[in-house]
């Protein structure tokens, strides 16, 4: 993967160490490494180049030299300029009307369909309101059969009308929606390339028809350059409400993020951070700024952690740490917390500095969580509670009952117990680092 | 002799009527008489198709070489804007800038109009790089061949194996679709929509294990005396483990099946993807064996130029390209025509 801006900030610095500060001349390299950061990850590139103009002015303005930490000062300019491109705060969805009626366009494959899903399954969640999904996509094959089978899953109503007009099919689900007491009406529209005229005017049709709240702009994050073709197009076409964009659990940097914002103004009020029906959260400007940056995002981490983690629970298992009575029903427990917290390296990666620990590129295989799982599972709670007692014929048993073998188990038994040694130590008091 | 002219003598001929053009002339004489009137229509499509891609770039670069009359600094980072834009990898372009100096230094070039060939002739050196490329599929001789079809989610695998499958019908041979994509709500529908709509066989079981999916497909294949099999999986972002897993298994399941294995893996790239098409490349080629890559969504001002980067850092070629929605929108990818759609405007 690419280097984060952090990495390529160092380089420059260690070359410019030797003079007493940072002037007009030696900064060049510095801002080179900013633009080729900021372009890997995908940051339009008339964007690119307004943004080096404004860190540098502030750049120079600063003390960078004389701080003890050049290097972060000068990141943090950078990341609190991307953060203020970025629009500063976060915006709400505009949700007046009765119903309130959104529409969700975008280019083929870019992820409306389930991402409709998604908004309508937070929208109930969160306003605890009755929502309807229209299906408007008569052109790709079997699209309606996906927005059906998601209502299905999400047990929300799918209104359709097979491969009619979609302006007709429109008003006639906001008839429905009335009559029916439904609070919002989610659009899904075809993909479409924002140069197709005829396509593109179906849209305007639908808009003006039915006067939607919000005509919100699906787009893939992995997107290159071309994002701004599509933005201006389609922004032009329909005066976009706000962005969502997609596919952000992938290990793209996003850097449309900022192109949306800086040559539209246009919002971006959604992210799509997972392929479940609940894997929609609200757009952080600073957050995305950070991972642009390839700084990682602790903010994240603390959030997701407390989200998910029973505080009762934990601090249950910290009690029975220190009284050095932590066993294996403990351990299930404490496994059950963490994979709440989702895949691991997800995690890893929302840690600053991972990459310089070399932590980016570990993959950590959940097949091998639910193993570990599946073998504390097999055993009784009288072999949870005290794994002493587990020798050959019992580690048979637990082998053949976890489906994996007495290697295995006895892999898990001897991790067990140095974890249970090093927590001796800790509460102790008297732990010392084995190196 | 430089691609720049030898491009340039062939789609003369297909608007003027063609010129003895020196030596030229000789040394691709088999070639012009190859470029037979199935040659020159495909040439048309892609002009058709690229029409939107070219028009920003190429304009672009005519106005480069009309607004500099000298070679300056300027030229340069105009040119390097030009290269970014279409998405051409960050490295690639960086390197590629590297040499274009490094020449215009050491060969004295003062002239913008000379420097535009040089610059279709190092693109092309980036992508050809020395290798003999072929974008034929391989069929086997016995039982079916296999083409399995991988990428993230939203690229258009599924369009793409219904376009293939109209392609390889209309060559003689009787085709299989196998709907893998278990997981995406509507998918193996879509694809059986396509398999009506083009005239072949389908195989596809919804929500159930994409492997097994794939086991009794290509038996039914074996069975049946099927040709070519196309095999549909699930979108998946590279940085999945366990959804990279699950495509390592169906790549083990068929070659399990099938001596050697699938006789292509196709990746699947959006021509909108940025940066991170390097990243799919590299995931998919670890776990599948990719053999070539499918460009997808070239009618839109997309010019995809992130397959340049691929093939220099993961050595994978382009194979087809997707220029539209209809069944006949699948062409197979040229270079140089790739090339000269990009740089029309400028010869």
């Amino acid at each position: 993967m690419f280097e984060s801006l952090g990495e390529h900030l160092q380089n420059a610095l260690h070359k410019i160490k030797g003079y007493g500060k940072i002037t007009e001349d030696n900064i060049s390299d510095m801002m080179r490494e900013i633009r080729l950061a900021l372009l890997e990850a995908d940051v339009n590139y008339k964007v690119v180049k307004d943004f080096t103009n404004t860190v540098k002015e502030k750049a120079l303005g600063e003390e960078v030299a004389s701080s003890i930490h050049p290097g972060d000062l000068f990141v943090k300019i950078v990341k609190d300029e991307l953060t203020e491109l970025l629009g500063g705060e976060s915006e709400e969805l505009c949700l007046k009307g009765d119903p309130a009626i959104l529409m969700l366009v975008g280019l083929q494959g870019s992820g409306k369909t389930t991402t409709a899903g998604k908004l309508a399954n937070f929208l109930r969640k969160k306003h605890s309101k009755k929502p309807l999904l229209v299906a408007c996509d008569v052109y790709r094959p079997a699209a309606i059969d996906q927005l059906k089978q998601l209502g299905k899953q999400l047990n929300i109503e799918v209104y359709e009308e097979g491969k009619k007009d979609p302006v007709e099919i429109s008003l006639h689900a906001i008839s429905y929606a009335k009559e029916n007491g439904y609070d919002y009406v989610l659009i899904d529209t075809a993909g479409r390339l924002h140069i197709d005229l005829e396509l593109m005017d179906e849209l305007k049709n639908i808009c003006s028809a039915v006067h939607p709240q919000e005509v919100l702009l699906v787009i893939d994050s992995m997107m290159g350059q071309d994002a701004i073709h599509v933005i201006t197009g389609f922004h032009e076409q329909l005066s976009l409400t706000g962005v969502i964009l997609t596919k952000l659990d992938g290990d793209t940097r996003g850097g449309v993020a900022l192109s949306v914002r800086h040559l539209t103004h246009v919002p971006i009020k959604f992210i799509g951070v997972s392929e479940k029906l609940d894997g929609l959260d609200s757009f952080d400007p600073e957050r995305m700024a950070g991972r642009i940056l390839g700084m990682g995002d602790i903010i994240s981490l603390v959030e997701k952690a407390t989200e998910s983690i029973d505080e009762k629970e934990a601090e249950k298992t910290a009690k029975r740490m220190q009284e050095g009575k932590f066993d294996l029903e403990d351990f299930l427990s404490t496994m059950k917390q963490m994979k709440k917290l989702g895949p691991l390296e997800n995690l890893i990666k929302l840690i600053p500095g991972a990459k310089k620990m070399g932590l980016t590129d570990v993959k950590i295989d959940p097949k091998q969580m639910s193993h570990i799982e599946a073998i504390v599972l097999s055993m009784t709670p009288k072999e949870r509670r005290n794994p002493d007692i587990i020798k050959a014929s019992r580690k048979t048993r637990i082998a053949a009952g976890s489906g994996t073998s007495v290697q295995e188990v006895n892999k898990l038994l001897q991790q067990f117990d140095q974890m249970k040694k090093m927590m001796k130590q800790f509460s102790n008091g008297n732990f010392k680092l084995p190196f | 002799m430089g691609l720049f002219s030898k491009i340039k003598s062939m789609f003369q001929g297909t608007e003027k009527k063609e010129e003895a053009v020196k030596e030229e002339e000789k040394v691709y004489t088999e070639e012009e008489k190859e470029t037979s009137s199935d040659e020159k229509k495909s040439v048309k499509v892609y002009e058709k198709g690229l029409t939107k891609s070219r028009q920003g770039f190429v304009s672009k670069l005519a106005n480069l070489t009309n607004k500099y009359h000298k070679i300056t600094e300027e030229y340069f980072e105009e040119l390097e804007e030009i290269l970014i834009m279409a998405d051409i990898g960050v490295n690639t372009v960086m390197e590629f800038m590297d040499r274009l100096r490094d020449r215009v230094r050491k060969e004295n070039i003062t002239d913008p109009s000379v420097l535009k060939e040089i610059i279709v002739d190092e693109l092309f050196i980036i992508y050809v790089n020395d290798e003999v490329l072929s974008n034929k599929i391989q069929y086997r001789e016995d039982g079916p061949t296999v083409i399995l079809f991988v990428g993230v989610n939203g690229v258009g695998k599924t369009t793409t194996i219904g376009k293939l499958a109209n392609k390889i019908k209309d060559e003689g041979k009787k085709v299989l679709l196998i709907g893998a994509d278990t997981f995406r709500a509507g998918a193996v529908p879509q694809l059986k929509e396509w398999s009506q709509k083009v005239g072949v066989g389908f195989y596809g079981v919804e929500e159930s294990d994409p492997a097994s999916v794939v086991y009794d497909g290509i038996e039914l294949a074996k069975k049946e005396g099927y040709d070519v099999v196309l095999i549909d999986t699930a979108g998946r972002l590279q940085n999945k483990v366990n959804l990279m897993k699950e495509l390592e298994k169906i790549h083990k399941v068929i070659g399990d099946l099938i001596e050697g294995g699938a006789s292509e893996t196709l990746l699947v790239i959006d021509a909108t993807t940025g940066q991170n098409g390097v990243s799919q490349a590299k995931a998919f080629q670890e776990i599948t064996n990719v053999t070539g890559i499918v460009l997808t969504k070239l009618d839109g001002t997309a010019k995809g130029g992130i397959v340049l980067a691929i093939k220099e850092s993961v050595g994978i070629p382009v194979k087809y390209i997707g220029l539209g929605e209809t069944k006949d929108d699948l062409q197979v990818f040229d270079i140089e025509k790739y090339i000269y759609g990009l740089f029309k405007d400028m010869m």
